[in-house]
This record gives C-alpha cells, sequence and structure tokens, in this order.
C-alpha cells in the first residue's frame, strides 16, 4: 500500500502498511536501540510498531538521545 | 550526607551535560574524572542509529541518564519530548527545560509550569530548569516536581552566579533538592553554588567546551565537594572592619 506522509519533518511517499515497515524501509537497523516512535503526537510502544497501521497524512518522529546538557 | 532525590540516593552532588563535548571518545574519561550522579541528554530526531556511539559509551559508564526537554519552546512540544525520552531510555525522570526564545534560552515560566503540572500527572519525575524566582520555585513544587533547577546565568554563558541572594531565596522557599543549572562557567562558581545551599551542581559548556575537558571535570567534582563542606562548616560572618586574628596583648613595645 502506498501512501503519502511525514518522517522527521520530510514528506514521503512509501510502500509501507505499518509502522514497522517504515522503519524496516527508512532506517539502517529497523529494530535500533535507543530509539523512540510518536505517530500524530502519541508514542507508539515498541512491541506495538508491527501494529500500528499508517495512513495518508501520518506524522512519524524517530528520535533517540544525542548529547545535550 | 548522600543527595536523595525523588527517593533514590544519587552518589554525588554533581551532574554533568553532555553537549558541546568535541568527540564521544571523551566521555569516558570525563565520566571518570566528574563521577557524576546523572548525566543529561537530549532527545533528536535520527535516521540511523550510528549517531556517534554516545549512548553506548553513557550505557558501558552504567551512569543514570536524564534525558532533557532542550529545545523546546511550549509545553505541548516538552510532554511529547518527556514521552519519547521515557520510550526510548527507560527512564520517567525528565529534566524539564522549556525556553522562551532561541537568544536568551531563558525559560518560559508559564509553559513550563504547564509541562510541569502535565509530566507530573503522568507519573513523570519532573526536574525543572527554572529561573531564579523563588515564587515560581514554590509553584513548581506545589506542582509535584521532584527538585528545582535555577539558573546561575544564562545557559552556556560561563558567567556564574550572577543573583546570589536569589538563589539562596529560592533554597529557603523548597524543600526539594535545589540543583544550579546553567552559567557556571569554572569551579569557583560550581563551589559558589553549594556554598550558597544548593545541593547539586548541573555543568555541561563547563566542561565540554573546557580546553581540557577532563581536568575541568576533576575541578568541578572537586568543587562542589569544596562548597558542599564550606557550606556545612558555616563561614565566618561578613564584617566591614578589620579584626585581628594574632592576639593583641603582649606585643613587644
Amino acid at each position: 500500500m502506498t501512501i503519502t506522509m511525514t518522517m522527521n519533518g520530510e514528506d514521503l511517499t512509501v510502500e509501507a502498511a505499518t509502522l514497522a515497515d517504515l522503519l524496516a524501509l527508512r532506517l539502517d537497523d529497523p529494530r535500533p536501540h535507543g530509539v523512540a516512535v510518536a505517530v500524530n503526537e502519541e508514542v507508539v510502544p515498541r512491541g506495538d510498531w508491527s501494529r500500528r497501521p499508517l495512513a495518508d497524512g501520518d506524522v512519524v518522529e524517530v528520535v533517540t538521545a544525542v548529547q545535550g546538557g | 550526607m548522600t543527595l536523595t532525590l525523588a527517593g533514590q540516593p544519587l552518589p554525588s552532588r554533581l551532574f554533568l551535560g553532555t553537549g558541546g563535548l568535541p568527540h564521544v571518545s571523551l566521555v569516558e574519561p570525563v565520566l571518570e574524572a566528574a563521577a557524576p550522579a546523572l548525566v543529561t541528554v537530549s532527545i533528536r530526531r535520527t535516521s540511523s542509529v550510528a549517531d556517534g556511539g554516545l549512548l553506548a559509551a553513557l550505557r558501558q559508564a552504567g551512569v543514570r541518564l536524564l534525558p532533557n526537554t532542550a529545545g523546546c519552546l511550549s509545553a505541548r512540544e516538552a510532554v511529547l519530548t518527556a514521552e519519547l525520552a521515557r520510550e526510548a531510555l527507560g527512564t520517567d525522570w525528565v529534566k524539564l527545560e522549556v525556553i522562551g526564545d532561541e537568544v536568551s534560552l531563558l525559560p518560559d515560566v508559564v509553559e513550563l509550569l504547564d509541562a510541569a503540572e502535565q509530566l507530573v500527572r503522568r507519573g513523570f519525575t519532573v526536574l525543572p530548569y527554572t529561573t531564579d524566582d523563588p515564587v515560581v520555585a514554590r509553584r513548581l513544587v506545589d506542582l509535584g516536581c521532584a527538585a528545582v533547577m535555577p539558573l546561575g546565568s544564562p545557559i552556556g554563558s560561563g558567567l556564574g552566579v550572577l543573583n546570589p541572594h536569589a538563589i539562596e531565596a529560592v533554597r529557603t522557599a523548597v524543600d526539594v533538592p535545589v540543583v544550579l543549572d546553567a552559567g557556571v562557567g569554572t569551579a569557583s562558581d560550581a563551589a559558589l553554588a553549594m556554598e550558597l545551599g544548593c545541593d547539586a551542581v548541573l555543568a555541561a559548556t563547563a566542561v565540554t567546551r573546557a580546553d581540557d575537558p577532563v581536568a575541568m571535570a576533576r575541578a568541578l567534582r572537586l568543587a562542589v565537594e569544596a562548597g558542599r563542606l564550606a557550606r556545612r562548616a558555616g563561614r565566618v560572618p561578613r564584617r566591614a572592619a578589620a579584626r585581628a586574628s594574632s592576639p593583641v596583648s603582649g606585643r613587644i613595645a
């Protein structure tokens, strides 16, 4: 299924039925350590990535810890 | 006496920020020199997991992580960032930062109070970065914050504690740990904060952008200990006039 959505501020058209599909396409490591994901400002727990369907217009944020004060 | 925060005993009174460290290879020696109770990290977008190995280095050191909400300009952004941090790092402790603008980097206390209330309700242990205002500090504690972290001076400025009286007033106003956050430039700033009654000091730039971060990490560790000791020892009152410390009697004519 092709959807048009936004990941980390970038507009994308991708073949992804679930959040896990998207992460497998876009990340070096589809099950990365220390990473969290939100869809439309709701955190999706790691265990739910493969069950979370994606739809046109979804806004996905993928974050990790970086240096900070 | 050990510092206890939200019921957790902490191994030291120095909190360390990692922002600005020139290379991840410095994480280990800096942590060894500073022996911090907590290390702060930021939460940012990623497209890969090869973001310098910071997390791996911190995890190897076994230090407690304190994610921050740095850069957030609204309560909404800060709450989502805290939720993402909890999911990514498995901690419900958060250094809550909500800034008013990107020039001053000063706290927006209206958004800060809003975010603190929401996060406490969601089960977070909230450590808010705030102004050196005892009234705001008391409000934050009333909302359930586990500590307050007043600024000594603007983030990254290295200007030290610009208003020592305000920091003392914050200390008097609340019954939770007070952590001096922001503005520490060198060891004497950290010592002064502790002498004023702060329970801990958070430093990032002072260490990470020093010419020798490892040496400055050790200097701050010693300064925090020295300042704490001096506070407990009880300093002499300041006097306008001199007072001889040698005996007045028995001098030769």
